[in-house]
């Protein structure tokens, strides 16, 4: 059929299944809005700022695992947007974002609201496109989709000169895409695979290091089969927290910076790390020439370049994981579980040794409970975002998490103001379960003006502030390595969050001791509308255990043994 | 830690389109790569176009470069080059003044010749390794040449 640039966007997106978009409209995208304004076929969500539009597409995605969409303008509102796609490109989260550009006659001309929006996003995309004619608009915007969701996931951006959106062509998605230079591959090396089984049966002490992957392959099934029928300890990256259910005896943990002191040591003694979907973060692995020095390392990663990268792989297995973990459970009769007996008795007793935990041994609450609270109250049936900072660790160390999609952070980039806008939209996708922002008083004010998008689409996210008047994690590192000098972190002056969230048509508590933040939690909880929960914690209060920036892994900085909790 | 920084040559197919170029050089601008030279044109009869480029390196940087360039969308092929014919192409422009029969004799050796001459200077020009061209150079100097233009290497696996 014969339809305009406009309505080839909203014909794209009905035919790829999209159910809700996120965006702001804007001179260059007018055409497209004029053309959402007209259907019933998705909802729009009218975020107040193009970044929230995409963090609020980012939890949309993580929470249904589908490609998360959103729409914004050209000049200010793409380079608003900016955040969000390297966000979502460090984390590989699947999105098309379209953007309007100026008319093709006013490109290179320094054009009102022009930027080079495919320059800019070049590096922060999986891949882009500038679209010169409406005929190449189904082509395109089925690769997009395409892209978007294959291989290691990633943001896609089209940007649309708004002339090409009022361009009438022929539309037909059934239309061939040009790939043929792109061809992922999810097939594991049955060689490899094998070596690999073989390396596990004759290894001592073999450690899972489960990653972010898992989740974006919808593997975690096959994983915790995996996990179980070998009898093999794993170690979760903060991006897998919900692979394994948290009461799952063979979990140790979290690694890394903040990782538990069981985990950080079984890696730093195991003979075999089993990497699956994790890409050997500096924030995961510490000093590399002592990062589990005594390995051999399989790794397996859909993405080529994540193999080897930093840590090298002894057994590289590209391909899809599930596909790969699926294989490797065929040849599962190799494997003996009690062969591990030992090693899973030294891994127990790193854990008794120093377990993740915290003192309650001050007045104020401590914040670290708050999470665990809110856990043993709301336990799976809550999602848990969070934004970025000391919140976001002690969600990772302290939530329940039981199981995947349930947990949604900013890990790569550390985007903060990234937590309340997705918990829009991972509310947004699964409208059945509560959607938590945990947050701090620094995060929440970096994109608070999303409370008018909550209230106005009636999309219930309960912000749990965890207020310590403090940027709390920049002012950890203050006190540990600057000497106790609190540059700029202190930040003692503060809105009246309350009033804030009530003057947007929100309501919102204060709450200093725990029967009050019982109380509250449960009254937002039974309101269903959007809410703040100010919580006053202990100003001073560390994440802990700690690698140092750059230390090694078995260096922990670990939490003083005391006779409390 | 000590790597060795090897000279590399890889060679890159990508689909002839808009903007494709940039992607290769932001790639290696964004990551830290070096690039020595770059020659780039269409292959004929076809949609593709050819990058030669030469860059140094360890040999773990090089696996990542050639990592990173395959999983650019329009990358069909990347080879890194270990047996290969590799030519470079240079022209110069020297002052009519100089002993012309002496540098047609020089450019010869390296697979050359004056190409131009025009009132007060002529151009050579020369073809051959870049090592070798490296060589001509140094050995043209005392010609006093006004201009150099050197074009990047190109390189086939043997």
């Amino acid at each position: 059929m014969q339809i305009s640039g406009a309505q080839m966007v909203i014909e794209a997106f009905i035919a790829e299944g999209v159910d809700t978009v996120f965006g702001y409209p804007g001179g260059a995208i007018m055409n497209v809005y004029d053309e959402i304004y007209k259907q019933d076929g998705f909802v729009h969500i009218l975020n107040r700022h193009e970044q929230a539009s995409i963090h609020a597409a980012e939890g949309y995605s993580k929470a249904s695992g589908k490609v998360g969409v959103a729409m914004i303008t050209s000049g200010p509102g793409f380079t608003n947007a900016v955040t969000g796609l390297a966000d979502a490109y460090m984390d590989s989260i699947p999105l098309v974002v379209v953007s309007g550009q100026v008319p093709m006659s006013l490109i290179g001309t320094d054009g009102f609201q022009e930027i080079d929006a495919i320059g800019i996003s070049r590096p922060c995309t999986k891949h882009n496109y500038l679209v010169t004619d409406a005929a190449d608009l189904p082509r395109v915007l089925k690769e997009a989709f395409y892209i978007a969701r294959t291989g290691r996931p990633g943001p896609v951006h089209v940007d649309i000169p708004k002339d090409v959106t009022a361009q009438i062509a022929e539309f037909d998605y059934s239309v061939d895409m040009q790939l043929e230079t792109y061809k992922p591959h999810t097939k594991g090396n049955p060689r490899q695979i094998k070596k690999a089984m073989d390396a596990i049966a004759n290894a001592k002490r073999p450690l899972f290091y489960l990653g972010g992957g898992i989740i974006n392959s919808n593997a975690a099934d096959e994983v915790r089969d995996f996990v179980h029928k070998t009898g093999i300890p794993a170690v979760e990256t903060f991006m897998a927290r919900g692979v394994l259910s948290f009461d799952d005896d063979l979990l140790v943990g979290m690694l890394g910076m903040h990782g538990s002191y069981a985990s950080n040591m079984a890696m730093s003694e195991t003979d075999l790390v089993i990497g699956l979907g994790a890409r050997f973060d500096d924030r995961v692995t510490g000093k590399l020439s002592e990062f589990a020095k005594n390995a051999d390392v399989i790794h397996v990663d859909i993405d080529p370049a994540s193999i080897s990268k930093l840590v090298n792989a002894d057994y590289p297995i590209v391909g899809d994981l599930k596909s790969v973990v699926t294989d490797m459970l065929e040849q599962i009769s190799k494997v003996d579980s009690d062969n591990y007996e030992s090693w899973r008795e030294t891994i127990s007793n790193f854990a008794e040794l120093h377990p993740l935990t915290y003192h309650e041994d001050t007045d104020r609450i401590k914040p670290q409970w708050v999470i665990e609270r809110v856990g043993e109250l709301l336990g799976s049936s809550a999602n848990i975002s969070t934004d970025v900072g000391q919140h976001q660790m002690w969600s990772a160390q302290f939530y329940p998490f039981s199981r995947p999609r349930q947990f949604i952070s900013s890990g790569g980039l550390g985007t903060m103001g990234f937590g309340f806008p997705a918990a829009i939209g991972v509310k947004a996708a699964d409208p059945e379960r509560t959607s938590i922002n945990f947050t701090g008083d620094g995060s929440i004010l970096m994109n608070v003006q999303e409370l008018m998008t909550a209230v106005e689409k009636k999309i219930p996210v309960i912000n749990i502030i965890l207020n310590n008047n403090f940027l709390g994690m920049v002012r950890q590192w203050q006190t540990l390595f600057y000497d106790k000098r609190h540059s700029e972190t202190d930040l003692s002056v503060q809105p009246d969050f309350v009033k804030l969230s009530e003057a947007f048509g929100g309501i919102g508590y204060r709450v200093k001791t725990k029967e009050e933040f019982d109380a509250a939690l449960k009254d937002a909880v039974e309101k269903n509308v959007v809410a703040f929960i100010e919580v006053i914690v202990e100003r001073m209060e560390n994440v802990m255990p700690m690698v140092p920036a750059g230390g090694s892994l078995f260096n922990m900085m670990l939490l003083e043994k005391k006779e409390t909790k | 830690m000590i790597e060795s920084n090897e000279r590399r040559v890889v060679s890159v197919i990508v689909v002839n389109e808009a903007s494709v170029l940039s992607r290769i050089t932001n790639l290696f601008s964004g990551r830290g790569y070096n690039i020595t030279s770059l020659t780039v044109a269409p292959i004929p009869d076809s949609k593709y176009s050819r990058l030669t480029i030469v860059t140094k390196g360890s040999i773990r940087v090089i696996e990542q470069i050639t990592k990173q360039l395959h999983k650019l969308i329009p990358v069909l092929r990347v080879y890194e080059h270990e047996d290969m014919v590799e030519k470079e192409m240079a022209m110069i422009k020297i002052p009519m003044s100089e002993n012309l029969s002496d540098i047609n004799a020089l450019c010869e050796a390296y697979n050359g010749k004056i190409v131009n001459a025009g009132e007060n200077t002529i151009i050579a020009m020369v073809a051959d390794e870049p090592k070798r061209v490296d060589n001509f150079l140094n050995a043209i100097k005392r010609y006093n040449p006004k201009e150099i233009v050197r074009s990047g290497a190109v390189a086939l696996e043997r």
